[in-house]
Protein backbone atom coordinates (compact mmCIF):
# COMPACT_ATOMS: atom_id res chain seq x y z
CA UNK A 1 0.00 0.00 0.00
CA UNK A 2 1.48 3.31 -1.10
CA UNK A 3 0.92 6.60 0.68
CA UNK A 4 1.71 10.11 -0.50
CA UNK A 5 3.94 12.20 1.77
CA UNK A 6 2.74 15.81 1.41
CA UNK A 7 5.97 17.58 2.40
CA UNK A 8 8.45 15.13 0.89
CA UNK A 9 6.24 15.17 -2.23
CA UNK A 10 6.64 11.50 -3.04
CA UNK A 11 4.84 8.24 -2.39
CA UNK A 12 6.25 5.33 -0.39
CA UNK A 13 5.03 1.99 0.91
CA UNK A 14 3.29 2.26 4.30
CA UNK A 15 4.46 -1.21 5.36
CA UNK A 16 8.06 -0.45 4.52
CA UNK A 17 7.93 2.68 6.70
CA UNK A 18 6.16 0.81 9.51
CA UNK A 19 8.81 -1.90 9.39
CA UNK A 20 11.63 0.66 9.41
CA UNK A 21 10.03 2.44 12.35
CA UNK A 22 9.63 -0.83 14.27
CA UNK A 23 13.19 -2.01 13.60
CA UNK A 24 14.81 1.29 14.55
CA UNK A 25 12.41 1.62 17.51
CA UNK A 26 13.50 -1.80 18.78
CA UNK A 27 17.17 -0.86 18.68
CA UNK A 28 16.36 2.48 20.23
CA UNK A 29 14.46 0.87 23.12
CA UNK A 30 17.11 -1.82 23.56
CA UNK A 31 20.10 0.49 23.88
CA UNK A 32 18.51 3.68 25.12
CA UNK A 33 19.66 5.62 22.08
CA UNK A 34 17.59 7.75 19.74
CA UNK A 35 18.23 5.71 16.64
CA UNK A 36 18.45 8.78 14.41
CA UNK A 37 21.86 7.73 13.13
CA UNK A 38 20.23 4.57 11.72
CA UNK A 39 16.92 6.04 10.53
CA UNK A 40 18.25 9.11 8.72
CA UNK A 41 20.48 7.21 6.24
CA UNK A 42 17.71 4.65 5.64
CA UNK A 43 15.15 7.35 4.80
CA UNK A 44 17.59 9.12 2.52
CA UNK A 45 18.22 5.78 0.82
CA UNK A 46 14.46 5.57 0.12
CA UNK A 47 14.76 8.85 -1.76
CA UNK A 48 13.35 11.20 0.87
CA UNK A 49 15.16 14.57 0.75
CA UNK A 50 17.83 14.68 3.51
CA UNK A 51 16.45 17.76 5.29
CA UNK A 52 12.97 16.19 5.49
CA UNK A 53 14.38 12.82 6.58
CA UNK A 54 16.41 14.38 9.41
CA UNK A 55 13.51 16.56 10.57
CA UNK A 56 10.66 14.03 10.36
CA UNK A 57 12.43 11.15 12.09
CA UNK A 58 13.02 13.50 15.04
CA UNK A 59 9.28 13.02 15.78
CA UNK A 60 9.83 9.30 16.15
CA UNK A 61 12.71 9.96 18.53
CA UNK A 62 10.40 12.21 20.59
CA UNK A 63 7.77 9.43 20.73
CA UNK A 64 10.10 6.55 21.51
CA UNK A 65 12.01 8.52 24.12
CA UNK A 66 8.69 9.52 25.74
CA UNK A 67 7.77 5.84 26.01
CA UNK A 68 11.19 4.73 27.25
CA UNK A 69 11.48 7.69 29.59
CA UNK A 70 8.07 6.94 31.16
CA UNK A 71 8.88 3.24 31.44
CA UNK A 72 12.20 4.03 33.11
CA UNK A 73 10.49 6.50 35.42
CA UNK A 74 8.04 3.82 36.59
CA UNK A 75 10.85 1.36 37.14
CA UNK A 76 12.73 4.08 39.02
CA UNK A 77 15.53 3.63 36.48
CA UNK A 78 15.88 7.34 35.85
CA UNK A 79 18.08 9.87 37.60
CA UNK A 80 16.07 13.06 37.08
CA UNK A 81 18.71 15.28 38.68
CA UNK A 82 21.48 14.00 36.43
CA UNK A 83 19.19 13.99 33.37
CA UNK A 84 18.16 17.63 33.98
CA UNK A 85 21.77 18.72 34.23
CA UNK A 86 22.60 16.90 31.00
CA UNK A 87 19.58 18.49 29.29
CA UNK A 88 20.79 22.00 30.15
CA UNK A 89 24.26 21.32 28.77
CA UNK A 90 22.76 19.61 25.72
CA UNK A 91 20.48 22.50 24.78
CA UNK A 92 23.39 24.97 24.84
CA UNK A 93 25.37 22.58 22.63
CA UNK A 94 22.43 22.19 20.23
CA UNK A 95 22.14 25.95 19.79
CA UNK A 96 25.85 26.34 19.00
CA UNK A 97 25.75 23.25 16.78
CA UNK A 98 23.00 24.76 14.64
CA UNK A 99 25.04 27.94 14.29
CA UNK A 100 28.12 25.90 13.28
CA UNK A 101 25.99 23.91 10.81
CA UNK A 102 24.91 27.12 9.06
CA UNK A 103 28.49 28.43 9.02
CA UNK A 104 29.89 25.22 7.51
CA UNK A 105 27.15 25.19 4.90
CA UNK A 106 27.90 28.80 3.98
CA UNK A 107 31.56 27.85 3.56
CA UNK A 108 30.56 24.94 1.30
CA UNK A 109 32.28 22.40 3.52
CA UNK A 110 29.28 20.79 5.19
CA UNK A 111 29.48 17.44 3.39
CA UNK A 112 33.03 16.70 4.38
CA UNK A 113 32.44 17.91 7.95
CA UNK A 114 29.50 15.54 8.32
CA UNK A 115 31.07 12.45 6.76
CA UNK A 116 34.39 12.80 8.53
CA UNK A 117 32.66 13.45 11.87
CA UNK A 118 30.50 10.37 11.38
CA UNK A 119 33.48 8.16 10.64
CA UNK A 120 35.64 9.57 13.43
CA UNK A 121 32.95 9.61 16.12
CA UNK A 122 31.50 6.20 15.35
CA UNK A 123 34.85 4.47 14.87
CA UNK A 124 36.42 5.97 17.99
CA UNK A 125 33.39 5.51 20.26
CA UNK A 126 32.56 2.06 18.86
CA UNK A 127 36.18 0.92 18.88
CA UNK A 128 36.79 2.00 22.47
CA UNK A 129 33.62 0.30 23.63
CA UNK A 130 34.47 -2.89 21.76
CA UNK A 131 37.96 -3.06 23.28
CA UNK A 132 36.49 -2.48 26.74
CA UNK A 133 33.86 -5.17 26.19
CA UNK A 134 36.37 -7.72 24.96
CA UNK A 135 38.59 -7.06 27.97
CA UNK A 136 35.59 -7.63 30.17
CA UNK A 137 34.73 -10.92 28.43
CA UNK A 138 38.35 -12.00 28.67
CA UNK A 139 38.66 -11.37 32.39
CA UNK A 140 35.34 -13.06 33.20
CA UNK A 141 36.52 -16.07 31.16
CA UNK A 142 39.58 -16.25 33.40
CA UNK A 143 37.33 -16.20 36.41
CA UNK A 144 38.42 -12.81 37.66
CA UNK A 145 35.73 -10.34 38.48
CA UNK A 146 36.88 -6.87 37.58
CA UNK A 147 35.24 -4.58 40.04
CA UNK A 148 33.84 -1.64 38.11
CA UNK A 149 34.16 0.66 41.05
CA UNK A 150 36.74 0.58 43.73
CA UNK A 151 36.34 2.63 46.86
CA UNK A 152 38.47 5.75 46.88
CA UNK A 153 39.51 5.42 43.25
CA UNK A 154 38.11 8.06 40.92
CA UNK A 155 39.26 9.62 37.70
CA UNK A 156 40.67 13.10 38.31
CA UNK A 157 38.03 14.91 36.22
CA UNK A 158 35.30 13.89 38.66
CA UNK A 159 37.12 15.79 41.39
CA UNK A 160 36.98 19.22 39.74
CA UNK A 161 35.18 22.00 41.62
CA UNK A 162 31.37 22.33 41.78
CA UNK A 163 30.80 18.77 42.87
CA UNK A 164 27.27 17.45 43.07
CA UNK A 165 25.88 14.27 44.53
CA UNK A 166 23.62 12.08 42.35
CA UNK A 167 22.18 9.44 44.68
CA UNK A 168 20.40 7.38 42.05
CA UNK A 169 23.51 7.08 39.91
CA UNK A 170 25.82 6.55 42.90
CA UNK A 171 27.83 9.43 41.58
CA UNK A 172 29.54 12.29 43.35
CA UNK A 173 31.15 14.33 40.66
CA UNK A 174 31.94 17.80 39.43
CA UNK A 175 29.29 19.25 37.10
CA UNK A 176 32.02 20.56 34.77
CA UNK A 177 32.78 17.27 32.95
CA UNK A 178 29.08 16.34 32.96
CA UNK A 179 28.06 19.64 31.33
CA UNK A 180 31.01 19.32 28.98
CA UNK A 181 29.91 15.92 27.73
CA UNK A 182 26.29 17.06 27.41
CA UNK A 183 27.43 20.15 25.49
CA UNK A 184 29.51 18.03 23.13
CA UNK A 185 26.63 15.61 22.57
CA UNK A 186 24.21 18.45 21.81
CA UNK A 187 26.71 20.09 19.47
CA UNK A 188 27.52 16.91 17.55
CA UNK A 189 23.85 15.98 17.47
CA UNK A 190 22.82 19.25 15.88
CA UNK A 191 25.64 19.16 13.31
CA UNK A 192 25.05 15.53 12.37
CA UNK A 193 21.26 15.61 12.69
CA UNK A 194 21.15 12.88 15.33
CA UNK A 195 20.00 12.66 18.96
CA UNK A 196 23.44 11.83 20.29
CA UNK A 197 22.39 8.96 22.55
CA UNK A 198 25.13 6.80 21.16
CA UNK A 199 27.71 9.19 22.61
CA UNK A 200 25.80 9.87 25.83
CA UNK A 201 25.26 6.21 26.75
CA UNK A 202 28.93 5.15 26.54
CA UNK A 203 30.02 8.41 28.20
CA UNK A 204 27.75 7.74 31.19
CA UNK A 205 28.84 4.10 31.28
CA UNK A 206 32.57 4.50 30.95
CA UNK A 207 33.47 8.06 31.92
CA UNK A 208 31.15 8.41 34.89
CA UNK A 209 30.58 4.76 35.80
CA UNK A 210 26.83 5.29 36.10
CA UNK A 211 25.10 1.93 36.69
CA UNK A 212 23.76 0.33 33.49
CA UNK A 213 20.26 0.24 34.99
CA UNK A 214 20.25 4.06 35.24
CA UNK A 215 21.98 4.85 31.96
CA UNK A 216 19.16 4.06 29.52
CA UNK A 217 16.42 5.96 31.37
CA UNK A 218 18.63 8.98 32.03
CA UNK A 219 19.85 9.13 28.45
CA UNK A 220 16.28 8.79 27.11
CA UNK A 221 15.10 11.67 29.30
CA UNK A 222 17.82 13.93 27.94
CA UNK A 223 17.13 12.78 24.35
CA UNK A 224 13.43 13.58 24.79
CA UNK A 225 14.13 17.28 25.36
CA UNK A 226 16.93 17.52 22.82
CA UNK A 227 14.79 15.95 20.08
CA UNK A 228 11.74 18.06 21.00
CA UNK A 229 13.84 21.20 20.60
CA UNK A 230 15.26 19.93 17.30
CA UNK A 231 11.83 18.97 15.95
CA UNK A 232 10.42 22.43 16.73
CA UNK A 233 13.44 24.16 15.19
CA UNK A 234 13.16 22.08 12.03
CA UNK A 235 9.43 22.77 11.74
CA UNK A 236 9.79 26.53 12.29
CA UNK A 237 13.06 27.29 10.55
CA UNK A 238 13.07 24.81 7.66
CA UNK A 239 9.42 23.70 7.35
CA UNK A 240 10.89 20.29 6.70
CA UNK A 241 8.74 18.15 9.03
CA UNK A 242 6.47 15.76 7.14
CA UNK A 243 3.67 14.96 9.58
CA UNK A 244 2.42 11.96 7.58
CA UNK A 245 5.91 10.44 7.46
CA UNK A 246 6.40 11.22 11.15
CA UNK A 247 3.07 9.60 12.04
CA UNK A 248 3.86 6.30 10.29
CA UNK A 249 7.37 6.15 11.76
CA UNK A 250 5.94 6.83 15.23
CA UNK A 251 3.35 4.04 14.96
CA UNK A 252 6.03 1.54 13.93
CA UNK A 253 8.53 2.96 16.38
CA UNK A 254 6.44 2.90 19.57
CA UNK A 255 5.80 -0.83 19.18
CA UNK A 256 9.41 -1.57 18.32
CA UNK A 257 10.65 0.51 21.25
CA UNK A 258 8.43 -1.42 23.69
CA UNK A 259 9.85 -4.74 22.66
CA UNK A 260 13.33 -3.28 22.65
CA UNK A 261 12.94 -1.95 26.19
CA UNK A 262 11.62 -5.32 27.35
CA UNK A 263 14.46 -7.17 25.65
CA UNK A 264 17.01 -4.89 27.30
CA UNK A 265 15.88 -6.14 30.72
CA UNK A 266 16.80 -9.70 29.73
CA UNK A 267 20.11 -8.71 28.29
CA UNK A 268 23.24 -9.16 30.40
CA UNK A 269 25.05 -5.91 31.03
CA UNK A 270 28.32 -7.03 29.42
CA UNK A 271 26.46 -8.37 26.38
CA UNK A 272 24.55 -5.07 26.15
CA UNK A 273 27.77 -3.08 25.96
CA UNK A 274 29.31 -5.50 23.48
CA UNK A 275 26.34 -5.36 21.09
CA UNK A 276 26.10 -1.57 21.31
CA UNK A 277 29.82 -1.33 20.51
CA UNK A 278 29.36 -3.59 17.47
CA UNK A 279 26.40 -1.55 16.23
CA UNK A 280 28.19 1.79 16.51
CA UNK A 281 31.42 0.48 15.01
CA UNK A 282 29.42 -1.11 12.16
CA UNK A 283 27.79 2.19 11.23
CA UNK A 284 31.16 3.94 11.43
CA UNK A 285 32.76 1.35 9.12
CA UNK A 286 29.88 1.67 6.67
CA UNK A 287 30.53 5.42 6.37
CA UNK A 288 34.29 4.84 6.18
CA UNK A 289 33.86 2.40 3.29
CA UNK A 290 31.67 4.89 1.49
CA UNK A 291 34.39 7.49 1.94
CA UNK A 292 37.27 5.35 0.70
CA UNK A 293 35.80 3.31 -2.15
CA UNK A 294 35.63 4.87 -5.59
CA UNK A 295 31.95 5.82 -5.99
CA UNK A 296 30.13 4.39 -9.02
CA UNK A 297 28.54 7.79 -9.61
CA UNK A 298 30.88 10.71 -9.10
CA UNK A 299 28.16 13.31 -9.50
CA UNK A 300 25.34 14.21 -7.18
CA UNK A 301 22.58 16.80 -7.45
CA UNK A 302 20.88 18.92 -4.83
CA UNK A 303 18.15 21.51 -5.22
CA UNK A 304 19.30 24.96 -4.27
CA UNK A 305 22.38 27.02 -5.05
CA UNK B 1 8.98 1.97 -19.54
CA UNK B 2 9.32 2.18 -23.26
CA UNK B 3 12.80 2.32 -24.78
CA UNK B 4 14.53 5.62 -24.36
CA UNK B 5 16.43 7.05 -27.29
CA UNK B 6 19.23 9.39 -26.50
CA UNK B 7 19.75 12.12 -29.06
CA UNK B 8 22.89 11.71 -31.08
CA UNK B 9 24.96 14.60 -29.78
CA UNK B 10 28.16 13.31 -31.26
CA UNK B 11 27.31 13.38 -34.95
CA UNK B 12 30.35 14.16 -37.07
CA UNK B 13 30.52 17.81 -38.00
CA UNK B 14 30.35 16.99 -41.72
CA UNK B 15 26.96 15.40 -41.32
CA UNK B 16 25.88 18.23 -39.06
CA UNK B 17 26.79 20.80 -41.72
CA UNK B 18 25.04 18.77 -44.37
CA UNK B 19 21.92 18.49 -42.22
CA UNK B 20 22.00 22.19 -41.51
CA UNK B 21 22.25 22.87 -45.21
CA UNK B 22 19.36 20.56 -45.86
CA UNK B 23 17.23 22.20 -43.18
CA UNK B 24 17.94 25.71 -44.43
CA UNK B 25 17.29 24.61 -48.03
CA UNK B 26 13.99 23.00 -47.19
CA UNK B 27 12.94 26.02 -45.15
CA UNK B 28 13.77 28.34 -48.03
CA UNK B 29 11.95 26.02 -50.39
CA UNK B 30 8.90 25.94 -48.16
CA UNK B 31 8.81 29.73 -47.79
CA UNK B 32 9.18 30.21 -51.54
CA UNK B 33 6.48 27.66 -52.18
CA UNK B 34 4.14 29.26 -49.65
CA UNK B 35 4.72 32.69 -51.17
CA UNK B 36 4.01 31.66 -54.77
CA UNK B 37 1.06 29.39 -54.09
CA UNK B 38 -0.54 31.47 -51.31
CA UNK B 39 -1.09 28.20 -49.53
CA UNK B 40 -1.76 28.21 -45.83
CA UNK B 41 0.30 26.06 -43.49
CA UNK B 42 -1.26 23.48 -41.23
CA UNK B 43 -2.90 24.42 -37.97
CA UNK B 44 -2.72 22.43 -34.77
CA UNK B 45 -5.53 21.76 -32.30
CA UNK B 46 -4.51 20.29 -28.96
CA UNK B 47 -6.60 18.93 -26.12
CA UNK B 48 -5.47 17.45 -22.81
CA UNK B 49 -7.46 14.77 -20.95
CA UNK B 50 -7.30 16.94 -17.84
CA UNK B 51 -5.86 20.31 -16.93
CA UNK B 52 -5.68 19.54 -13.24
CA UNK B 53 -4.21 16.33 -11.88
CA UNK B 54 -5.06 15.75 -8.22
CA UNK B 55 -2.64 14.29 -5.68
CA UNK B 56 -4.54 12.28 -3.10
CA UNK B 57 -3.16 10.17 -0.24
CA UNK B 58 -2.89 7.06 -2.41
CA UNK B 59 -1.33 8.90 -5.36
CA UNK B 60 1.30 6.77 -7.06
CA UNK B 61 1.80 8.73 -10.22
CA UNK B 62 -0.59 9.57 -13.00
CA UNK B 63 -0.91 10.14 -16.70
CA UNK B 64 -2.20 12.96 -18.86
CA UNK B 65 -3.37 12.11 -22.35
CA UNK B 66 -2.85 14.62 -25.12
CA UNK B 67 -4.91 14.60 -28.31
CA UNK B 68 -3.83 16.57 -31.33
CA UNK B 69 -5.46 17.20 -34.67
CA UNK B 70 -3.82 18.63 -37.78
CA UNK B 71 -5.96 21.29 -39.43
CA UNK B 72 -5.86 21.67 -43.19
CA UNK B 73 -7.97 23.35 -45.79
CA UNK B 74 -8.14 23.06 -49.58
CA UNK B 75 -5.21 25.38 -50.08
CA UNK B 76 -2.83 23.46 -47.83
CA UNK B 77 -0.29 21.55 -49.85
CA UNK B 78 -0.32 17.77 -49.85
CA UNK B 79 2.30 15.99 -47.79
CA UNK B 80 3.56 12.82 -49.33
CA UNK B 81 5.42 11.52 -46.29
CA UNK B 82 2.85 12.26 -43.61
CA UNK B 83 3.20 14.21 -40.36
CA UNK B 84 5.40 13.82 -37.31
CA UNK B 85 4.81 15.28 -33.90
CA UNK B 86 6.81 15.95 -30.76
CA UNK B 87 5.65 17.00 -27.30
CA UNK B 88 7.91 18.69 -24.75
CA UNK B 89 6.60 18.76 -21.17
CA UNK B 90 8.42 21.03 -18.73
CA UNK B 91 7.58 20.69 -15.05
CA UNK B 92 7.86 23.36 -12.34
CA UNK B 93 11.26 25.04 -12.15
CA UNK B 94 13.66 25.21 -9.27
CA UNK B 95 15.68 28.40 -8.88
CA UNK B 96 18.93 26.49 -8.75
CA UNK B 97 20.30 22.98 -8.86
CA UNK B 98 23.81 22.26 -7.65
CA UNK B 99 25.70 19.44 -9.36
CA UNK B 100 28.69 18.26 -7.34
CA UNK B 101 31.54 16.06 -8.44
CA UNK B 102 33.48 13.79 -6.10
CA UNK B 103 37.23 13.71 -6.38
CA UNK B 104 39.93 11.78 -4.62
CA UNK B 105 41.68 13.63 -1.81
CA UNK B 106 44.31 11.40 -0.21
CA UNK B 107 42.58 8.14 0.65
CA UNK B 108 39.03 9.49 0.58
CA UNK B 109 36.46 10.62 -1.98
CA UNK B 110 34.79 13.94 -1.30
CA UNK B 111 32.79 16.54 -3.20
CA UNK B 112 35.41 18.89 -4.57
CA UNK B 113 33.90 20.80 -7.46
CA UNK B 114 30.41 21.96 -8.21
CA UNK B 115 28.37 23.88 -10.75
CA UNK B 116 25.05 25.57 -10.21
CA UNK B 117 22.37 25.49 -12.87
CA UNK B 118 19.69 28.13 -12.60
CA UNK B 119 16.00 27.92 -13.44
CA UNK B 120 15.94 24.20 -14.23
CA UNK B 121 12.70 22.20 -14.60
CA UNK B 122 12.36 19.37 -12.11
CA UNK B 123 10.51 17.34 -14.72
CA UNK B 124 11.28 17.21 -18.41
CA UNK B 125 9.70 14.81 -20.89
CA UNK B 126 10.04 14.64 -24.64
CA UNK B 127 7.66 12.41 -26.55
CA UNK B 128 7.77 12.04 -30.28
CA UNK B 129 6.19 9.99 -33.04
CA UNK B 130 9.67 8.90 -34.17
CA UNK B 131 13.02 8.93 -32.39
CA UNK B 132 14.26 12.52 -32.31
CA UNK B 133 17.27 11.94 -34.54
CA UNK B 134 14.95 10.63 -37.27
CA UNK B 135 12.44 13.39 -36.71
CA UNK B 136 14.44 16.45 -37.61
CA UNK B 137 17.97 17.74 -37.92
CA UNK B 138 20.20 18.38 -34.94
CA UNK B 139 20.33 22.10 -35.64
CA UNK B 140 16.54 22.18 -35.76
CA UNK B 141 16.35 20.27 -32.48
CA UNK B 142 18.67 22.82 -30.91
CA UNK B 143 16.52 25.72 -32.13
CA UNK B 144 13.32 24.06 -30.97
CA UNK B 145 14.87 23.10 -27.60
CA UNK B 146 14.08 19.47 -28.40
CA UNK B 147 16.73 18.12 -26.08
CA UNK B 148 16.72 16.61 -22.60
CA UNK B 149 19.69 18.81 -21.71
CA UNK B 150 17.93 21.31 -19.40
CA UNK B 151 20.37 24.09 -20.21
CA UNK B 152 19.25 23.76 -23.82
CA UNK B 153 15.63 23.16 -22.90
CA UNK B 154 15.29 26.28 -20.77
CA UNK B 155 17.29 28.86 -22.66
CA UNK B 156 15.44 31.57 -24.45
CA UNK B 157 14.66 31.17 -28.10
CA UNK B 158 17.69 32.48 -30.02
CA UNK B 159 17.07 35.65 -32.00
CA UNK B 160 18.94 34.49 -35.08
CA UNK B 161 17.70 31.26 -36.62
CA UNK B 162 20.26 28.55 -36.22
CA UNK B 163 22.23 30.34 -33.53
CA UNK B 164 22.31 27.97 -30.60
CA UNK B 165 23.33 29.74 -27.42
CA UNK B 166 26.20 28.41 -25.41
CA UNK B 167 25.04 27.93 -21.83
CA UNK B 168 28.58 28.35 -20.49
CA UNK B 169 28.35 25.16 -18.46
CA UNK B 170 30.78 22.29 -18.39
CA UNK B 171 29.06 19.62 -20.51
CA UNK B 172 30.09 16.90 -18.02
CA UNK B 173 27.97 18.53 -15.33
CA UNK B 174 24.99 19.13 -17.63
CA UNK B 175 25.13 15.49 -18.73
CA UNK B 176 25.39 14.31 -15.12
CA UNK B 177 22.34 16.41 -14.25
CA UNK B 178 20.33 14.80 -17.06
CA UNK B 179 21.62 11.32 -16.20
CA UNK B 180 20.72 11.61 -12.51
CA UNK B 181 17.32 13.08 -13.27
CA UNK B 182 16.72 10.22 -15.72
CA UNK B 183 17.61 7.73 -12.98
CA UNK B 184 15.02 9.41 -10.76
CA UNK B 185 12.51 9.02 -13.60
CA UNK B 186 11.92 12.78 -13.78
CA UNK B 187 13.60 13.29 -17.17
CA UNK B 188 12.83 10.99 -20.05
CA UNK B 189 12.47 10.68 -23.77
CA UNK B 190 9.94 8.36 -25.39
CA UNK B 191 10.95 7.96 -29.01
CA UNK B 192 7.64 6.51 -30.12
CA UNK B 193 5.44 8.02 -27.43
CA UNK B 194 3.09 9.68 -29.92
CA UNK B 195 0.73 7.56 -31.98
CA UNK B 196 -1.03 8.78 -35.10
CA UNK B 197 -4.53 7.31 -34.86
CA UNK B 198 -5.34 8.60 -38.33
CA UNK B 199 -2.91 10.49 -40.59
CA UNK B 200 -4.33 13.70 -39.11
CA UNK B 201 -5.00 12.84 -35.47
CA UNK B 202 -2.46 11.84 -32.87
CA UNK B 203 -2.43 10.86 -29.25
CA UNK B 204 0.29 10.94 -26.56
CA UNK B 205 0.22 9.60 -23.00
CA UNK B 206 2.36 11.82 -20.77
CA UNK B 207 3.46 9.79 -17.73
CA UNK B 208 3.76 11.54 -14.35
CA UNK B 209 5.87 9.46 -11.95
CA UNK B 210 5.00 9.35 -8.24
CA UNK B 211 7.86 11.75 -7.47
CA UNK B 212 6.80 14.35 -10.03
CA UNK B 213 6.76 17.74 -8.30
CA UNK B 214 3.44 19.55 -7.84
CA UNK B 215 3.06 22.72 -9.86
CA UNK B 216 2.50 23.94 -13.37
CA UNK B 217 3.48 21.80 -16.36
CA UNK B 218 3.98 23.46 -19.73
CA UNK B 219 3.11 21.26 -22.71
CA UNK B 220 4.58 22.33 -26.04
CA UNK B 221 3.44 20.43 -29.14
CA UNK B 222 5.35 20.63 -32.41
CA UNK B 223 4.15 19.41 -35.78
CA UNK B 224 6.62 18.39 -38.47
CA UNK B 225 6.60 17.15 -42.02
CA UNK B 226 9.83 16.09 -43.70
CA UNK B 227 11.82 17.38 -40.77
CA UNK B 228 10.38 20.88 -41.08
CA UNK B 229 8.37 22.56 -38.34
CA UNK B 230 4.83 23.37 -39.49
CA UNK B 231 2.97 24.40 -36.37
CA UNK B 232 3.44 24.85 -32.67
CA UNK B 233 1.02 24.95 -29.73
CA UNK B 234 1.55 25.58 -26.02
CA UNK B 235 -0.87 24.59 -23.31
CA UNK B 236 -0.47 23.51 -19.70
CA UNK B 237 -1.78 21.42 -16.86
CA UNK B 238 -1.36 21.56 -13.13
CA UNK B 239 -0.39 18.87 -10.64
CA UNK B 240 -1.96 19.84 -7.32
CA UNK B 241 -2.22 18.43 -3.81
CA UNK B 242 -5.79 18.18 -2.60
CA UNK B 243 -7.71 17.68 0.64
CA UNK B 244 -5.64 16.52 3.60
CA UNK B 245 -2.34 16.55 1.72
CA UNK B 246 -2.85 20.14 0.68
CA UNK B 247 -3.89 21.27 4.17
CA UNK B 248 -0.82 19.64 5.73
CA UNK B 249 1.46 21.33 3.21
CA UNK B 250 -0.19 24.73 3.73
CA UNK B 251 -0.09 24.48 7.54
CA UNK B 252 3.54 23.44 7.52
CA UNK B 253 4.34 26.62 5.65
CA UNK B 254 1.95 29.22 7.04
CA UNK B 255 1.62 28.10 10.66
CA UNK B 256 5.04 26.59 11.15
CA UNK B 257 5.20 27.01 14.95
CA UNK B 258 1.74 25.56 15.58
CA UNK B 259 2.45 22.75 13.14
CA UNK B 260 5.71 21.97 14.96
CA UNK B 261 4.00 21.98 18.38
CA UNK B 262 1.23 19.73 17.07
CA UNK B 263 3.80 17.28 15.71
CA UNK B 264 5.59 17.26 19.08
CA UNK B 265 2.27 16.71 20.90
CA UNK B 266 1.32 13.90 18.51
CA UNK B 267 4.69 12.22 19.09
CA UNK B 268 4.47 12.53 22.87
CA UNK B 269 0.84 11.36 22.88
CA UNK B 270 1.64 8.19 20.97
CA UNK B 271 4.69 7.62 23.12
CA UNK B 272 2.52 7.90 26.23
CA UNK B 273 -0.26 5.68 24.76
CA UNK B 274 2.32 3.00 24.02
CA UNK B 275 3.66 3.08 27.57
CA UNK B 276 0.07 2.71 28.88
CA UNK B 277 -0.84 -0.13 26.52
CA UNK B 278 2.31 -2.07 27.25
CA UNK B 279 2.33 -1.46 30.95
CA UNK B 280 2.51 -4.78 32.70
CA UNK B 281 2.61 -3.92 36.38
Amino acid sequence: MQIYLPIAEMSVSVFLLLGLGAAVGFISGLFGIGGGFLMTPLLIFLGIPPAIAVASQMAQIVASSTTSGLAAFRRKALDIKLASLLTVGGLVGTGLGIWFFAAARAAGQLDIVIVVSYVTLFSVVGGLMLVESLKEFWSSRKGKVRSRRRAGEHPAYLGLPLRMRFHRSQLYASVIPLLGVAFFVGFAGAVLGIGGGFIMVPALLYLFRVPTSMVVGTSQFQILWASTAALLLHAIANQAVDAVLAFILIIGGVFGAQFGARASRHLRADMFRFLLALLILGVGLRFAIELVLRPTELFSIANGG
Amino acid sequence: MRPVHAPNRFAPSGIRTALRGLAVASLVWLLAFAATQGARAEGLVISLSNHQVMITSNYTGSQVTLFGAVQRDEQTIARASGYDAAVIVRGPRVDAVTVRRKERLGPIWINRTQETFEDIPRYLAILSSRPLDELTSEIMRGRLRLDLDPTVATQMQPEEPGAVQDSGHNPDYAQALVRLRMQEGQYFEIGRGITFITPMIFRAAIPLPAGAPPGNYEVETLLFADGVLLARDITNFELVKTGFEQRVAVWAETRAAAYGFLTVLMAMFFGWIASVIFRRD
